[in-house]
């Protein structure tokens, strides 16, 4: 990626000189790269600023092309914002969005997503990796359902590219969403899965010069596609021993917790499951104080893009949990960098910090001395 | 690519800086979303507010008014279509990432290429509803400053707003949002110097209400959704850092269009009489195609453009040509543009290349087809 910064920095639409044409060949060897690495063809990617691009370039741009004879859209409760946002903007167009629900495993109903599709309903969108719990829906089945009732199938992978196999003819996905950073690329750049066969079409948010086949104008940044690009080369060649590796520090992590406390639960199924993630609650300890107890170790409370905000996750909230539970929960992402030691110091980080916030909880005293809080009639207390 | 001796496109893209490089570097390593709460994420956060400071005084105004997206397209984009309701007036010469929002029949520009402020006047006059006025500060083919004081004025009197793209113009000229007036304009990292993937939209007014092209993330106070680019915007500012007045790049465009008059008495120089970017120069030979002229240059080791680069490989007629009544001429324009690292080395090469062509093809007027056998 390096020196496309540098001596390589062409602009890769400079047609008519060296410069761009090295440029132009380095970038379209990437775009090789992505499609081998989802099952699909080059011209089926469009390079993007990243996956929130991708999914409001995907959502909208669809909607936007086919307004005028289909105007309803499938999503999930517990999608990512930028898929929910879009939707919500469109409904504002005028749009009607169905919100499917989660069961407490954070996997979707088939049955339910078939009977929400009628003759209106242009697309579905369902995430393939919940990018809080890590629960890998059955992009398959949702893919012959659609496929069937004629509907368009748009998946945000940005937590599935690079982690679990994806195949987007054999899944009939028809627009797929990835990310650069989150598959250890740069940041400032990922891809739109466009299928070609059948052709869909979008309607464009960038407009102007023209690129990636009109879909998405801007001067493509070479680097960061030639770092995609090897990111996800990389990335398939990895996958399989890198998926042993992080589940069994998966499972040490959550043996390693859950042996060494009570009232800890996992979030999210544990079977459909990426292996690098994590989301657990411990009950009877102040949420707000969880992060700030375990501050010398990089876990978060829910997603990077709303962590800043304090609104429990609304992904475990569609789980079922309460507001306080859902407070009182970490998202533990393993990944290429992390290892065993790391695991056991986070083990005994996480084990002394709850056992402190626990150690100040009346709620934690009666708990052990068997009172149920959460049955009490707390008028008789 | 040692077989390119000199490169004449900046207005394409220009070579990133050795600061540029390094901090984008140094930031890769800095693993954390700016975004996340932990000790990553606030390390991260901090470079990311850094940078908009130094973006914020590039251009005189406030850091709040900083929207950092991934390029001048987008900030375009989101300019052109955040305040819905507004109907957009561009000039007829804007980059296409503008002219696609605005009205069937642009504002027209007289035949140097600039903006014709009488027929802004009228096009306000006659809009119904409230408009949002597109002038470049400076345009990408033939360099033309345009007088964005006075269209602001203008425009604000109609109760307009004014948005200009001032991708080209930025690090080539001084650039104070106040003093042109403007209620917002964009800018490109790769053109100053720093990494491709990145820009930003910067409001006058830190609090305007802008409606957000990408939704989904509370990132950049709402109004641009996705994980901040940030060892792209760390070496956005710093290119910004290293960017100093060149008046050198007046004196070596001069002295090519000079030696080219002077050698070739039918060359036309577009905009010579008005004032330019001092490193562009937009000029053809009547007779030879742009194309031709081109390739036939790269041959020799020299990289200019004809017309914009960003037309997916279709060499059209210029349409910012064609708005200045250019005609057939708009399809023989090259354009030459220097920046931060030319050399006067760099001009003179394209000279003697240049020369060296148009002798080659005056011998043989039928020309072309002995020149692509190369």
């Amino acid at each position: 990626m390096l020196p496309f910064f540098t001596e390589n920095f062409g602009n890769p639409h400079s047609r008519h000189h060296a410069y761009g044409w090295v440029a132009e060949e380095a970038v379209e060897q990437a775009r090789a790269q992505i499609a081998v690495l989802i099952g699909a063809r080059a011209k089926e990617i469009i390079f993007t600023s990243g996956a929130t691009e991708s999914s409001n370039l995907a959502i909208q741009g669809l909607a936007r092309m086919h307004r005028a004879k289909k105007d309803h859209i499938i999503t999930v409760v517990t999608e990512h914002k930028c898929v929910l946002d879009s939707c919500r903007y469109l409904e504002s167009e005028g749009f009607t969005v169905t919100r499917l629900g989660v069961s407490q495993s954070g996997l979707i109903d088939l049955g339910e997503l078939e009977a929400a599709i009628g003759p209106r309903t242009l697309l579905v969108s369902v995430m393939a990796v919940n990018n809080e719990i890590g629960v890998i829906q059955p992009l398959a089945e949702i893919g012959t359902l659609c496929r069937r009732h004629g509907v368009y199938f748009h998946t945000d992978a940005a937590q599935a590219v690079g982690k679990i196999a994806l195949d987007v003819d054999g899944m009939n996905i028809d627009l797929l969403s990835l990310s650069g950073h989150k598959l250890y690329g740069p940041k400032g750049i990922g891809a739109l899965f466009v299928r070609r066969k059948p052709r869909i079409r979008l309607q464009a948010m960038m407009v102007g010069g023209g690129q990636e086949l009109g879909m998405r104008s801007g001067t493509l940044a070479t680097p960061l596609c030639v770092g995609l690009g090897e990111a996800c080369r990389l990335a398939g060649l990895e996958m399989a021993t890198e998926r042993t590796r992080l589940l069994g520090l998966r499972e040490r992590l959550r043996v390693g917790l859950c042996d060494k406390m009570t009232a800890v639960q996992v979030n999210g199924d544990l079977e459909h499951r990426i292996p690098g993630n994590l989301n657990l609650s411990f009950a009877y300890i102040e949420g707000e104080r969880l992060l700030t107890v375990l501050k010398d170790i990089a876990v978060s409370a829910g997603s990077a893009c709303s962590s800043a905000s304090v609104e429990p996750s609304y992904v475990l909230r569609a789980l079922g949990l309460d507001a306080e539970l859902a407070h009182a929960s970490l998202r533990i992402g393993l990944g290429r960098t992390t290892s065993e030691e790391e695991i056991d110091y986070a083990i005994a980080h996480i084990v002394d910090g709850v056992g402190r916030l626990r150690a100040e909880s009346p709620l934690w005293q009666m708990y052990c001395e068997g009172v149920d809080t959460r049955q009490a009639d707390w008028g008789r207390l | 690519m040692t077989a390119v001796t000199a490169y004449l496109d900046y207005n394409a893209t220009a070579p990133i800086r050795p600061s540029a490089a390094k901090a984008v570097a140094s930031a890769l390593e800095l693993l954390g979303n700016p975004s996340s709460v932990h000790r990553f994420g606030r390390l991260a956060h901090g470079l990311l507010e850094s940078s908009r400071e130094s973006v914020a005084a590039f251009v005189n105004a406030q850091p709040g008014g900083v929207i950092f997206t991934s390029g001048g397209s987008e900030a375009n984009a989101l300019a052109l279509t955040g305040f819905p309701g507004r109907r957009v007036l561009t000039s007829a010469i804007e980059h296409p990432s503008v002219l696609a929002f605005g009205q069937t029949t642009p504002i027209a520009v007289d035949s140097e290429g600039v903006v014709d402020l009488g027929r802004l006047e009228e096009a306000l006059a006659l809009a119904q509803g409230p408009s949002m006025v597109a002038v470049m500060l400076a345009n990408n083919e033939t360099g033309v400053i345009e007088p964005l004081a006075a269209v602001s004025g203008l425009a604000h009197r109609y109760g307009a707003l004014v948005h200009c793209d001032a991708v080209q113009a930025a690090g080539r000229m001084g650039l104070d949002i106040h003093d042109l007036g403007v209620d917002s304009l964009s800018i490109s990292a790769h053109k100053l110097g720093g990494p491709p993937g990145v820009g930003a939209l910067v409001l006058a007014d830190p609090d305007a209400a802008i409606t957000p092209l990408l939704r989904g993330g509370g990132q950049e106070r709402r109004r641009r959704a996705g994980t901040e680019n940030l060892p792209g915007i760390a070496g956005f500012a710093a290119a910004i850092a290293d960017c100093h007045p060149m008046p050198q790049l007046s004196v070596w465009r001069d002295r090519i269009e000079q030696r080219l008059c002077q050698a070739l008495p039918n060359i036309t120089i577009f905009s010579q009489s008005v004032s330019r970017l001092p490193g562009t120069s937009c000029l053809a030979l009547p007779g030879i195609s742009a194309k031709i002229i081109v390739m036939a240059l790269d041959l020799a080791g020299v990289a200019v453009s004809a017309g914009a680069a960003c037309s997916s490989g279709k060499v059209a007629a210029s349409h910012v040509l064609e708005a200045m009544g250019a005609g057939g001429l708009a399809e023989t324009a090259i354009r030459v543009s220097m920046g931060w690292a030319s050399q006067a080395r760099d001009a003179d090469i394209f000279v003697e290349a240049f020369l060296a062509l148009a002798e080659r093809l005056g011998q043989c007027p039928a020309g072309s087809a002995e020149l692509m056998r190369g």
